[in-house]
């Protein structure tokens, strides 16, 4: 035969040694043919690089405030040779009968966009000082760094505040509620969950009824109790803290059923015989072989129910119980579109929704590549 | 097969003693509030002794409470009632029956036990090493260098090489682990190895290796066993004495050689006849059922 079809083998030199991939590795390896979820795990990355750099990648802060320019509506930008990335200025006209503010572009004076321009001093997590953001207007060398007219990507509130800046401000709050929120519902959901599966007995239907009476509580009015019952003169701070403990208070159960129904059939296994009949602790069979069988669901539950907490914190606030302003997110940011008229008029007021639906979908779709990854055969 | 040791004579106090030694499982009535109707006695009054070095062997069809028997011993299950004695090595006598949880935890380090399924007794997530060192880690008696060092001789002891510590138990085979529950069972030096069906999972070939390693472990180490099985060709050649266990109850125990020659009740001779002979002119006996029927019909 002149030509042979079979390739020839590799050669034998680094072989690697069979079956010595860790559990793990196959977990990921599994994850990685789940394409959506992969781009949904690289979106998410982006969104919480954005919201841990917002300073640097907002073009201006979240407080910054140009009256002249309330509500002036998203300005794309544009490419031409001559001025780089530019986009026309933004003038106002009131309709001399009806009193309606319009915006038009005069494209006779641009304003010139770039990249790494310089802007608002900030300090980077209250520590780096810079004034470099990551994009922005190009300013002269003339010119003050707030003058000259403003740049809405995203166009501007009722204030003429800066849309897009006050969404990447607000991430920092509404992306990390939900993280917050997860690492209690973890502590509880586990110790919860992991107590009435492996102790069993009373102990077990008890903890099952509580969870059930928690779960039946209508969310909403719960939320409101306890978003009245905060003192409206705490600060932020504290505030954003009661609301991911409100968040997460109810949100435990959904882990402690989960953890206790994989600890019901892990405990029968002969393995966490072994381990008591060899004199471990209680404490040590729960946490070093039952939990390990299953932290792979357990990432999958948390993924889930993040988005749960993110809507939870963007409601809460819509309704005026969460965060209030002057702080940043999605939520208050969406408190401005209360009224159908605002939103018929000024729609680009809705982007915090756009992005919170993003997000939200991006966890839905990580999570499901998780759990296809977690047990391939169901 | 060799002849095995004679056991120490009746002055020394035997390893382990058990008495009357029974369980009870409640058996509730389907619906709630639930009500108690009565009990299933797995274990029904189990009495034997176990001399150091000895080998014992407790057979019985599926379901006869073997399993239970040694559950109750290793303290799983706490026994309803009897006395579970057993010499600790510094002679002190314990009642395993009887001790609280607490008490018991340091001692259970003295009975260790190989398992029957070789796949599901290792932890999945844990790596050889840390399956065969756990023991050592919990009673802390080793750790760093040492820890490493004992588990690598414990691993070349059963046949294994120290490099596999760092793999995972599904990269092993049936026989292989077995020989990794084994090296668990004695990286602690106990006195008594409770081996419950541990070859009944393996092929023959794998099942007489795994025996003679056994064998050859007791020579080492001392070691008494207490072997659970349902072939009785693997108790023949394994075990100095046979217990022959029904319905909970021990229908009868004898050395295995008077027991295989001569056996005196009728179920041991019900459950022989039910052994296929290699020879292939001797007929299986298909009527075992049959037999089992009359016994009971005639309150055996």
């Amino acid at each position: 035969m002149p030509e042979t079809t079979v390739p020839a083998l590799p050669a034998a030199s680094p072989t690697p040694e069979p079956g010595t991939l860790s559990p793990w590795a196959l977990f990921w390896w599994r994850f990685t043919r789940h394409r959506l979820a992969v781009g949904s795990l690289y979106l998410l990355v982006v969104l919480y690089v954005l919201a841990a750099g917002a300073e640097f990648f907002a073009p201006y802060s979240s407080g910054w405030r140009d009256l002249s320019y309330a509500q002036c509506p998203p300005q794309l930008p544009r490419f031409s040779w001559r001025e780089g990335w530019h986009v026309p200025v933004m003038r106002l006209t009131v309709d001399p009968l009806t009193f309606k503010k319009t915006y038009y572009e005069d494209e006779r004076e641009v304003i010139r966009l770039g990249f790494f321009v310089r802007g608002q001093p900030y300090r980077l997590w209250g520590l780096i000082a810079g004034e470099r953001h990551f994009f922005g207007v190009k300013r002269g060398a003339d010119a003050a760094a707030n003058g000259g007219p403003p740049f809405y990507f995203l166009g501007a509130d009722k204030y003429g505040r800066d849309i897009f800046s006050r969404l990447i401000h607000g991430s920092r709050i509404s992306l990390s509620v939900g993280l917050v929120a997860i690492a209690v519902t973890f502590v509880l959901g586990i110790t919860i969950g992991g107590v009435s599966g492996y102790f069993g007995g009373p102990v077990d239907t008890a903890i099952q009824r509580v969870i059930e009476i928690v779960n039946a509580f209508p969310q909403i009015p719960l939320w409101l109790a306890f978003g009245a019952v905060l003192p409206a003169d705490w600060p932020p701070v504290s505030t954003y803290f009661a609301i991911t403990l409100v968040l997460s208070l109810l949100g435990w159960t959904g882990l402690a059923r989960v953890v206790r129904g994989k600890i019901l059939t892990l405990r029968e296994e002969d393995y966490a015989m072994a381990a008591r009949l060899l004199g471990a602790s209680h404490a040590r069979i729960l946490f070093r072989h039952l939990l390990p069988g299953f932290t792979s669901h357990i990432i999958v539950v948390l993924t889930m129910s993040v988005p749960a907490m993110i809507l939870g914190e963007t409601s809460l606030s819509f309704l005026g119980l969460g965060l209030r302003p002057p702080v940043v997110s999605w939520g208050v940011m969406l408190q401005d579109c209360l009224s159908i008229q605002t939103v018929a008029s000024y729609p680009w007021l809705l982007m915090p929704v756009v992005l919170i639906v993003v997000t939200v979908l991006a966890f839905n779709f990580l999570g499901d590549g998780l759990r296809d990854a977690a047990d391939p055969q169901g | 097969m060799d002849s095995p040791e004679e056991p120490p004579g009746g002055a020394e106090t035997p390893l382990l003693q058990v008495r009357g030694l029974t369980k009870e499982f409640p058996i509730y009535a389907p619906g709630w509030p639930r009500r108690q109707v009565g009990v299933q006695r797995a274990v029904d009054d189990v009495s034997f002794d176990l001399s150091t070095g000895e080998t014992l062997g407790l057979v019985g069809e599926s379901g006869c409470g073997k399993s239970t028997t040694v559950r109750c011993l290793l303290r799983a299950f706490a026994p309803t009632a009897g006395e579970v004695r057993f010499a600790l090595p510094d002679q002190r006598v314990v009642d395993l029956a009887r001790l609280p949880e607490r008490e018991l935890k340091p001692l259970r380090r003295h009975i260790q036990m190989v398992f029957q399924d070789p796949f599901s007794s290792l932890n999945p997530r844990m790596t050889v090493g840390e399956i065969v060192g756990e023991p050592l880690v919990i009673h802390r008696l080793a750790r760093g260098r040492e820890l490493e060092d004992r588990v690598a001789q414990v691993l070349e002891r059963v046949g294994l090489k120290p490099e596999h510590r760092l793999r995972y138990p599904h990269a092993f085979s049936g026989g292989q682990r077995q020989r990794i529950g084994i090296a668990r069972a004695i990286i602690l030096r106990p006195s008594l190895l409770v081996c419950d069906e541990a070859t009944s999972a393996l092929d023959v070939a794998m099942q007489a290796q795994v025996l003679d390693l056994l064998k050859e472990l007791q020579r080492d180490f001392g070691l008494t066993y207490l072997f659970v099985a349902h072939n009785l060709d693997v108790v023949r050649g394994f075990c100095d004495r046979v217990a022959v266990m029904r319905r909970g109850r021990i229908v009868e125990e004898a050395p295995t050689a008077e027991i295989f020659a001569a056996p005196r009740h009728p179920y041991t001779r019900i459950l022989l006849s039910a052994v296929p002979s290699p020879d292939p002119d001797v007929p299986l006996n298909f009527r075992v059922g049959e037999d089992l029927a009359r016994l009971d019909a005639t309150g055996g």
